[in-house]
C-alpha cells in the first residue's frame, strides 16, 4: 500500500493488519516512554489547506513517537495565501525531501490529485465531504476493542446520525463498517441525506427513537452551524429535538451500548446531554487510538516492518 | 488575389475527386467542381486545375457549430479568435456562433464588430457573434436586440448563466419576437446548483461533491416552453443534458411550438462516472451525466427532438484545470473532436450528421443563405470533406487550440475531418490548417 487516500484503498486482510500493529502501538502509547525508532531519519508533512486542530496534533504526535522527522504546512502560514497553487506547494515540499504526506482540503479529491505531483506516500487527512479514512480505521477500531470482536465488526449494529450529506466522515465509516460487516443505519432529515446511499448492509430512516433501543453504537455526526444559516434547517431547536443526544434518548439506549462522536462536538445541537455523564461514551477513547490507528497506517506505508523496539 | 469575404477568384478550379457527396435526398459518388467560391458542377470525371482528394471520403456542406466559446476579447490566455477558429477548421467548421460571455461582453455593436473584424483577418471560418440578451449577462436589462440585430446579430443568449428572472425573460421574447431573432437559454436555475460540482447522482454523493441535479435545468426548460407557449417567439434551447430535458422538447414540439435544441458531443458520449478520478476536465457545465441520460439524448437527436450538434467548445488554461474540483472552472474543448464523437459515439449515417452539423445549425443561426447549403451548381463552397472511417487517437498536445482541456485525450474515435474549404479557399488540407494559404487566392500559396 503506497497511498491511503480511501476507505476503498482498504480490504478486510488489510484492516485486520492495521488494527493488530495499532495493538501494539497501544502498548507502546501506555510505556513511559511512548517512542520506538520505526521511522528513524523518514520525513512526515502534515499539510493542511483547512484548519483542523484534533487531526494534525494526532498525526504529528504519531509521526513523532515512530521517530519521524515532522514537517507542518497550513494554509495560514503558507505561501498558498500568496496564490501559489496546491501542485506548486507539493513539488516544492517534495524537493526538499518527503516520505509522507498527510493531507487535509476543504475540496473533496485533493490528496487524490496530489498523488500526481509526488513520488511521496499520501495520506488523506480528511477531504471536503469525501473522506477521512484514519477516522473510519480508528472508529472501526475503537468498536471492535470495546466489544472484543476481534477484528471484525459482523452483525455489530450501529446507527450514523446527523449530517451524513456533508459528512466525509459519514462516507469514510459507512463504507468500512459495511464492509467489516456491521448493520449500519443512518438517521438524518431528507435534505441530509445524500442520494443513492442504501445498499446492503445500510439502512435509513428519520426516526431516531426507533433506532436507539436496538444500536450496539450510536456514531453521532456534527452538524455544522453555517448549515443552518445555509437555510437548510429548519428554524430554532427542531434539529435537536429531533436528531439531538438528550437525557431522554440516552436513556433509550441498551445499557452496554456506546456513543460515539469524531468531534468537534456541537453541545446543545447534536450533543444535548454532557458526554462526561454518558457511561457509554467512548468519545476520549476514539482520541486515544486515534494515535494508535495513525502510527499503524504511517507505519504501514513507510515503514520496514520492523518496530524496532 | 481575395475579393470581398475572401472568395477566390481569377478561375482557378479545385476539384474534389472520388468522394461521396452528402445532400438531402442521400449519398451519392460524385466529384465537386469548385470555382470562384462557388459549387460550379457536380458529377462525374470532373478535372480542375488542382485536385483535392476525396477517396473515401464524404463532401458535405461545412459543419456550423452553434456554440463555441473563442474567449476573445477578454480571456485570450485561453483561446483566441484566431486559434479557435483554426480549430474550427480543423474540425470542418465553415462557421461558428461566438458566444457572448467575453470581457467586454457582446451586449453592444462595438463588441460585436470587434470579433467579426478579427475573426475576418483570421480567415479561418466565419464567426457569427452571439448578442446578450440581458446587459453585461447580468439578467437584469435587455440588451439592445434591434442595434444587434442591425448589425447581423441573430442569435442572443447570455449564455454560462440562465435567465433567472422569469418577467425578464417574458420580456424578451416578447420584445424579440418581430426581429427575425432566436433566444438562446441556458437552462440552469442558479439557485439549485450552488456550489455545484457534478451531476447529482450515486457517483457524486459516493464521492462527497455538491451535486448538480437534473432538475435545475428541467424546471427553466419547462418554464421557457411555456413561455414561448404564451407568446410565439422562437427559441433555442443550449446544450440539453437530460433525459427529462428530450421529453420536453419532444412534447413541445409534438404541441407545434417553436423550439430548437441542441446537444453537446461530451453529453453524447462521457457519463460522470469519469469523475471519480476527481480530474477538472471532466467538469462542465451542464454536467456529465449518466448512461441512461447519454441514450435519452442520442435517440433524441435521432428522431429529430434535439436538432443540432454542438460544440460548446470552453477553452481554460490548464493551470486552472489543477485546481481541486469544486473551484476548477467548467468546460471542455469540443472543435476538433465533435465529428468524430459524433460518427463513434451516435450515428455513422452521413446524412444525420450533416444534418445536425450543419444544415439545422446553420438555420437556427440564421446564416442558412451561406452555410448548411446543398451541394449543387451555384452554391457557396463552404465545404467539409470528411473520412467516417479514420480511427484516430485523440492527443491533447497535437490540437490547435490554445488550451488542452479535452476530455477526449487518449481515446479512440472513428471518423475526421481532412479538408475544408470556405468560400472556396482551402482552409484546411489534408488534416493541416493552410497558414499561408488563408489570405490568398488557391493555387498561389502551399500549404505548410
Amino acid at each position: 500500500m503506497k497511498h491511503l487516500l480511501s476507505t476503498h484503498d482498504l480490504d478486510v486482510p488489510t484492516v485486520a493488519a492495521i488494527m493488530n500493529v495499532a495493538d501494539h502501538m497501544s502498548e507502546i502509547n501506555a510505556r513511559s516512554v511512548p517512542k520506538v525508532p520505526a521511522l528513524l531519519g523518514r520525513t512526515v508533512a502534515s499539510v493542511f489547506f483547512e484548519d483542523s486542530t484534533r487531526t494534525r496534533v494526532s498525526f504529528e504526535t504519531a509521526a513523532k513517537r515512530l521517530s519521524a522527522d515532522t514537517m507542518s504546512f497550513s494554509a495560514s502560514t503558507s505561501s498558498v495565501n500568496k496564490g501559489e497553487s496546491i501542485r506548486d506547494t507539493i513539488e516544492t515540499l517534495s524537493a526538499i525531501g518527503v516520505d509522507a504526506f498527510v493531507v487535509r482540503h476543504a475540496s473533496s479529491g485533493v490528496p487524490v490529485s496530489v498523488t500526481e505531483w509526488t513520488d511521496a506516500s499520501v495520506v488523506n487527512a480528511g477531504d471536503g465531504w469525501h473522506q477521512h479514512p484514519t477516522q473510519a480505521l480508528l472508529d472501526a477500531y475503537t468498536i471492535t476493542r470495546e466489544l472484543g470482536t476481534g477484528n471484525t465488526l459482523a452483525g455489530v449494529r450501529v446507527a450514523i446520525v446527523g449530517d451524513i450529506k456533508h459528512s466525509r466522515v459519514a462516507r469514510s465509516n459507512i463504507d468500512l463498517f459495511v464492509r467489516l460487516g456491521a448493520r449500519v443505519t443512518l438517521v438524518a432529515p431528507g435534505m441530509l441525506l445524500p442520494a443513492g446511499l442504501a445498499g446492503p448492509g445500510i439502512t435509513v430512516t428519520d426516526a431516531l427513537d426507533d433506532v436507539l433501543p436496538d444500536v450496539e453504537v450510536l456514531y453521532m455526526l456534527r452538524v455544522q452551524r453555517e448549515r443552518m444559516d445555509a437555510g437548510l434547517l429548519p428554524v430554532g431547536g427542531e434539529y435537536s429535538a429531533r436528531f439531538g443526544l438528550d437525557e431522554r434518548r440516552a436513556r433509550m439506549l441498551s445499557g452496554d451500548a456506546i456513543v460515539m462522536h469524531p468531534g468537534p462536538m456541537n453541545r446543545g445541537v447534536e450533543m444535548v446531554v454532557d458526554p462526561a455523564e454518558l457511561p457509554g461514551s467512548r468519545i476520549l477513547a476514539q482520541v486515544r487510538n486515534g494515535v494508535s490507528v495513525r502510527m499503524a497506517v504511517l507505519f504501514r506505508l513507510l515503514g520496514d516492518g520492523q518496530l524496532g523496539a | 488575389m481575395t475579393k470581398k469575404n475572401g472568395a477566390t477568384t481569377g478561375g482557378r478550379s479545385i476539384v474534389i475527386k472520388g468522394g461521396t457527396v452528402v445532400n438531402r435526398g442521400g449519398a451519392a459518388r460524385a466529384d465537386v467542381l469548385v470555382v470562384d467560391g462557388l459549387v460550379s458542377a457536380v458529377g462525374e470525371d470532373l478535372t480542375g486545375d488542382e485536385i483535392l482528394d476525396a477517396a473515401g471520403c464524404h463532401v458535405s456542406s461545412g459543419f456550423v457549430d452553434l456554440h463555441a466559446h473563442l474567449r476573445e476579447p477578454g480571456r485570450e490566455e485561453a483561446e483566441t479568435i484566431t486559434t479557435g477558429t483554426r480549430a474550427a477548421a480543423l474540425g470542418g467548421y465553415t462557421a461558428v456562433v461566438a458566444m457572448p460571455n467575453t470581457e467586454p461582453a457582446q451586449d453592444c455593436p462595438e463588441v460585436v464588430a470587434f470579433v467579426k473584424a478579427r475573426a475576418a483577418e483570421a480567415g479561418w471560418c466565419d464567426v457569427h457573434p452571439a448578442g446578450c440578451i440581458t446587459v453585461g449577462r447580468l439578467g437584469k436589462v435587455l440588451a439592445a436586440f434591434e442595434t444587434l440585430a442591425s448589425v447581423g446579430v441573430r442569435i442572443f443568449t447570455d449564455d454560462g448563466n440562465g435567465v433567472q428572472d422569469p418577467l425578464i425573460m417574458r420580456r424578451a421574447l416578447e420584445y424579440s419576437r418581430h426581429l427575425g431573432i432566436t433566444l438562446a437559454q441556458h437552462c440552469e436555475v442558479a439557485r439549485l446548483t450552488e456550489g455545484a460540482v457534478m451531476h447529482e447522482g450515486q457517483c457524486c454523493s459516493a464521492m462527497g461533491v455538491p451535486g448538480w441535479p437534473a432538475i435545475a435545468e428541467e424546471l427553466m426548460l419547462h418554464r421557457d416552453i411555456e413561455l414561448v407557449r404564451l407568446t410565439g417567439a422562437p427559441m433555442h434551447f443550449l446544450h440539453l443534458s437530460t433525459a427529462g430535458s428530450v421529453d420536453l422538447v419532444r412534447r413541445a414540439k409534438a404541441d407545434g411550438l417553436p423550439v430548437t435544441a441542441e446537444v453537446a458531443p461530451h453529453h453524447l458520449a462521457l457519463t460522470d462516472e469519469l469523475l471519480r478520478g476527481f480530474d477538472p476536465v471532466f467538469k462542465v457545465n451542464p454536467p456529465l451525466r449518466t448512461a441512461a441520460d447519454i441514450a435519452a439524448l442520442r435517440a433524441g437527436l435521432l428522431d429529430g427532438t434535439i436538432d443540432a450538434v454542438a460544440t460548446d467548445h470552453a477553452p481554460h488554461p490548464q493551470h486552472t484545470k489543477q485546481m481541486p474540483l469544486d473551484s476548477a472552472p467548467p468546460g471542455m474543448l469540443g472543435l476538433e473532436t465533435a465529428l468524430g464523437v459524433v460518427l463513434t459515439a451516435v450515428s455513422p449515417d452521413p446524412v444525420r450528421v450533416v444534418e445536425t452539423m450543419s444544415w439545422n445549425p446553420a438555420r437556427i443561426a440564421g446564416i442558412g443563405a451561406e452555410h448548411g447549403r446543398p451541394i449543387a451548381r451555384g452554391e457557396p463552397a463552404n465545404l467539409a470533406v470528411w473520412d467516417s472511417s479514420r480511427v484516430w487517437t485523440v492527443d491533447r498536445a497535437s490540437l490547435a487550440s490554445k488550451s488542452r482541456n479535452t476530455p477526449f485525450h487518449g481515446m479512440e474515435l472513428r471518423g475526421r475531418n481532412v479538408h475544408t474549404l470556405l468560400r472556396g479557399r482551402v482552409t484546411v488540407r489534408d488534416g493541416i490548417a493552410q497558414e499561408s494559404g488563408h489570405s490568398r487566392s488557391i493555387g498561389s500559396g502551399g500549404g505548410r
